[in-house]
C-alpha cells in the first residue's frame, strides 16, 4: 500500500499543487457544462400544474386595512388575481405581477374588520388554487413610528442599563456577603436562563413553522443558536486573552473591567435583537419573561464589570460609561430586531438568542464552584430548582 | 391558538413593565377601526368601476368575453331554436349539435379554469323548442373524457343520456343522437351524467332546456339565467358563484329593463358542492311557475330557493324606473360573485 502510495505521488510530482488543487472543481465544471449542453438528460419539463406556495410572512392590522407580506417559498412564480376575506371578495392593492421564487409582495385589503373578531383570507392565485391564512385574533399593529421606537428603548433600558446599573450600585453589598451565598444567587440566575433557553427555542421553532420554507424554517433556530454560542465564544476567549495580556502588562483594573463591559455589551445586544423581535412577533409576553430573566441575570453583570474595580475607587463618570457600554447595546438589538421584523428572520433571531443564553449558562456555571471545586452542589441545585420553578411560576400567573 | 394567548399576553404585560412604557404609549394618538371611515383608508383599490362602489367586487373589472368566446349579457337573452324541418306528419324536427370541448375559461379576472364545455360555452346553449316538437341532439364528443348529454322532462329510457342505458357513455372522438319529443312545456336543463358526476357538473357540462307551452307564453323581456360556481382549488367548495358564470357581470354592467314591460327570467340552479341556491329581487316582487309547468304561479314572492337541477320561471314588471339589485340570498354566494343590477329606464 505504501508503495503505490508512494508511486502515486511521484506520478504527479511534476505537477503544481494549485493545479492539483483545481483539477476536482474543473472537473464538476466540465459535467455541469456537459450536463446543460444536452439538455438536462432525464429531467426536461416538470410535468403537471405549477406548484404555487406562498407563505405569509407578516400581517399588519390598520383601520379598514388588512396588509398581508407574503413570499414565494415554492419552486414557480405565483400571481395573485384575487382575494377574499371571510367568503367574501375584496378590494386590494399590491402585487399586480407574478410573485417570483423567494419574492416578496405585500397586498393591502380593504376590510372592515373589527377587533377581537377572526379573519380568513384567501389568496386566489391566476390558476385558481387559493392561500389561505388565518387571522385568529384582529389586534391593530403598533405602528413602527417613534413612540414604538420609544418603547423598544424603554425595554433596552430596562433590560440592560438599570439592571446593570443596579448591580453595580450592589457593590458594597457585594463585599460583605459570603461566597456560598453569591453562588446560590448565580445558580438561580442559571435556572432562570435555562428555562428562558428552552421557551426561546420552542418560541422560534414555532415561528419558523409560519414563516417561509425555503430558508431552512426549524433549521434556522439551530443554526441562530449555533452562531450565537460560537460568535460570544469566540468573543469572551479573545477578551479572556486581552485581559490575561493586559494583566501581565500590570495593566490598571479600570482596563480589565472595560473589557468585561464591551463583552457583556455584546450579550446584550444579542438580549436586545431577542426582546425587539418578541415583541414585534406579538410575542411581548415573552418579552417580558425576557425582561425578568435578563434583569436579574444583568444585575449579576452589573457586578462582574465592578469586581475588577472593587479594590479602587472609580469615579461616577466612569462607573457610568461602563453600565451604558454593557447596557446601552440592548437598545439597539431592541431597535433592530423590532424593525427588520420577518418570522424565519425571528426565528433565527430566537435561536440566536437561545444560543446567547446557553453560552452565558458556560460563562457563569464556573462561578457556582464551591470550594471544593464542585458545580452541582447541593446549594447551587437547589438554587437552579428554584430559578426553574420560580420562572415556571411565573409562566403560570402571567398566562392566566 | 398560541397567537390568541400571546396576543392577550401582550396587553396583560405591559403594565407590568412599568408605568415609564404605559406612559410613553398611552402618549401617542392611536386610530382605532371605529375612529373613522374605514373606506377612507389609504392605498385601497377601488375596483375601478363606480357601479359597484361598496359592494364586494372583483379585482380588475371583468374578465375577457372576447378570450372565454361568450358574454354573460349575450347568454342571458341568447335562446338557440335549432334548425327546423317539417316532418312528413307536419310536425316540427328541430336539431342541434352539440360539442363537449375541454377549455380554459377565465372564470375570475385573471384567473383561469380548465372547463369542460358544451359548444365552447358555460352554460352550455339554451335549447328552445315548443310543446310537440320532435328533437334530434346529435351530440359529439370532442373532450378527452367520456361525457353524455341527460336531459329532464319526459323521453324514452335509452334515451336518458345516463351510463350503461342506450349509448351510455360516449368516449372521446364519439359521437350519438338523442331523440325524443319536446315534454312537457316548461323550464328544464341537461348535463352531463358521467362518474364522478359531481366533477363533469362542476366543470361546465350543463345548460338550460325551454319547452314553451304549445300556445306560447305572453311577449316579455325574456333572461336566462344558470345559477352555477366554480371550484377552482379543487376542494370541493367553490371559490367563486355567479349567474351564467361570470361573478359579478351584472354589477359591472347591469342588464337593462324597461319600466312596466313584462320580464320573464327562466331560473335554473345547476351549482355543484353548496345544498342550495337562490334568487332574491330588490324592489319588486315575482310571480314564480316552479318548473314552468303550470300557467297558474305557485307563490308571489321576491326570493325563491332551490336546490341542484331545480328551476322555475320568474314574471313581473317594474313600476320604478332606477336600479335594482338582484342576488342570492346566502350573503355568501353574493359576496363571491352571485349579484347584479337591473337598471330600469
Amino acid at each position: 500500500m505504501q508503495g503505490r502510495a508512494a508511486a502515486s505521488r511521484d506520478a504527479f510530482a511534476g505537477v503544481p499543487r494549485w493545479l492539483l488543487g483545481l483539477v476536482p472543481l474543473a472537473l464538476v465544471a466540465a459535467a455541469v457544462a456537459a450536463f446543460a449542453l444536452t439538455g438536462g438528460p432525464g429531467l426536461g419539463e416538470r410535468a403537471g400544474p405549477p406548484v404555487e406556495a406562498l407563505a405569509v410572512e407578516r400581517t399588519v392590522l390598520k383601520p379598514g386595512v388588512i396588509e398581508l407580506t407574503v413570499r414565494n417559498d415554492g419552486p414557480d412564480a405565483v400571481t395573485i388575481a384575487q382575494a377574499q376575506v371571510n367568503d367574501a371578495f375584496v378590494a386590494f392593492s399590491g402585487a399586480e405581477g407574478p410573485i417570483g421564487r423567494l419574492g416578496t409582495a405585500t397586498v393591502r385589503l380593504r376590510q372592515p374588520w373589527i377587533e377581537g373578531e377572526s379573519y380568513d383570507v384567501a389568496l386566489v392565485t391566476s390558476t385558481g388554487g387559493t392561500i389561505d391564512h388565518a387571522i385568529p385574533v384582529a389586534v391593530e399593529t403598533p405602528d413602527a413610528d417613534l413612540s414604538f421606537f420609544g418603547l423598544m428603548a424603554l425595554l433596552g433600558v430596562y433590560v440592560g442599563v438599570i439592571p446593570v446599573a443596579l448591580g453595580m450600585l450592589w457593590l458594597p453589598w457585594m463585599r460583605r456577603i459570603p461566597p456560598a451565598w453569591l453562588r446560590v444567587l448565580m445558580a438561580v440566575t442559571v435556572g432562570l436562563l435555562a428555562f428562558l433557553a428552552v421557551d426561546a427555542t420552542l418560541e422560534g421553532v414555532e415561528l419558523a413553522g409560519e414563516g417561509s420554507q425555503a430558508f431552512g424554517g426549524a433549521a434556522l433556530v439551530a443554526l441562530g443558536a449555533l452562531a450565537a454560542y460560537l460568535l460570544l465564544s469566540g468573543v469572551s476567549a479573545w477578551l479572556a486573552q486581552r485581559r490575561a495580556a493586559a494583566a501581565a502588562a500590570g495593566a490598571s483594573g479600570w482596563s480589565l473591567a472595560l473589557l468585561v463591559a464591551v463583552g457583556i455589551g455584546l450579550h446584550n445586544l444579542g438580549e436586545g435583537v431577542a426582546i425587539g423581535a418578541a415583541s414585534s412577533a406579538g410575542a411581548l409576553a415573552l418579552g417580558a419573561f425576557l425582561v425578568v430573566g435578563f434583569a436579574l441575570h444583568n444585575t449579576t453583570e452589573g457586578l462582574a464589570i465592578v469586581a475588577p474595580i472593587a479594590r479602587g475607587r472609580p469615579t461616577l463618570i466612569r462607573l457610568a460609561a461602563l453600565g451604558l457600554i454593557a447596557g446601552g447595546p440592548a437598545v439597539l438589538g431592541a431597535w433592530l430586531g423590532a424593525a427588520a421584523f420577518d418570522a424565519s428572520l425571528a426565528a433565527f433571531l430566537f435561536g440566536f438568542g437561545a444560543g446567547a443564553i446557553v453560552q452565558v449558562i458556560v460563562q457563569l456555571a464556573p462561578a457556582l464552584r464551591d470550594d471544593a471545586g464542585r458545580t452541582l452542589h447541593p446549594a447551587a441545585v437547589a438554587g437552579l430548582l428554584g430559578g426553574l420553578a420560580l420562572m415556571f411560576a411565573t409562566g403560570l400567573l402571567v398566562a392566566v | 391558538m398560541p397567537e390568541l394567548t400571546r396576543r392577550r399576553l401582550l396587553a396583560a404585560s405591559v403594565p407590568a413593565l412599568g408605568a415609564g412604557a404605559v406612559a410613553v404609549h398611552a402618549a401617542v394618538p392611536h386610530r382605532h377601526p371605529w375612529d373613522g371611515d374605514a373606506h377612507a383608508a389609504p392605498g385601497g383599490d377601488h375596483g375601478g368601476h363606480g357601479a359597484t362602489g361598496g359592494h364586494a367586487a372583483f379585482r380588475g373589472g371583468t374578465v375577457d368575453a372576447a378570450a372565454n368566446g361568450f358574454d354573460p349579457h349575450e347568454v342571458l337573452r341568447d335562446f338557440d331554436w335549432g334548425r327546423t324541418t317539417r316532418l312528413p306528419s307536419g310536425r316540427t324536427l328541430r336539431e342541434w349539435e352539440l360539442v363537449a370541448t375541454d377549455r380554459e375559461l377565465e372564470v375570475m379576472p385573471g384567473v383561469t379554469f380548465a372547463a369542460w364545455t358544451y359548444n365552447g360555452r358555460v352554460p352550455g346553449p339554451t335549447l328552445r323548442c315548443r310543446e310537440g316538437d320532435r328533437l334530434r341532439i346529435t351530440f359529439v364528443n370532442g373532450s378527452a373524457h367520456d361525457h353524455t348529454i341527460h336531459f329532464h322532462g319526459i323521453h324514452p329510457a335509452e334515451m336518458d343520456g345516463v351510463p350503461g342505458i342506450g349509448a351510455g357513455q360516449i368516449p372521446p372522438g364519439g359521437r350519438t343522437v338523442y331523440e325524443f319529443d319536446a315534454l312537457p312545456a316548461g323550464l328544464h336543463l341537461y348535463h352531463c351524467h358521467v362518474r364522478p358526476l359531481a366533477e363533469h357538473i362542476a366543470k361546465g357540462l350543463y345548460g338550460a332546456f325551454i319547452v314553451d307551452p304549445a300556445g306560447g307564453r305572453e311577449d316579455a323581456d325574456e333572461m336566462v339565467m344558470v345559477m352555477n360556481g366554480f371550484d377552482t382549488n379543487f376542494d370541493r367548495a367553490n371559490e367563486v358563484y355567479a349567474a351564467n358564470t361570470i361573478g359579478f357581470a351584472y354589477m359591472d354592467r347591469p342588464i337593462v329593463a324597461t319600466r312596466d314591460e313584462l320580464v320573464r327570467v327562466y331560473l335554473v340552479n345547476v351549482l355543484e358542492y353548496d345544498l342550495v341556491n337562490s334568487f332574491h329581487l330588490h324592489g319588486n316582487l315575482f310571480h314564480y311557475f316552479p318548473t314552468g309547468t303550470s300557467a297558474r304561479p305557485a307563490e308571489y314572492t321576491d326570493t325563491v330557493m332551490l336546490c341542484q337541477g331545480q328551476r322555475g320561471i320568474l314574471e313581473w314588471r317594474f313600476p320604478h324606473a332606477g336600479r335594482f339589485m338582484f342576488h342570492a340570498h346566502q350573503s355568501e354566494f353574493t359576496e363571491l360573485g352571485w349579484q347584479g343590477f337591473f337598471e330600469v329606464r
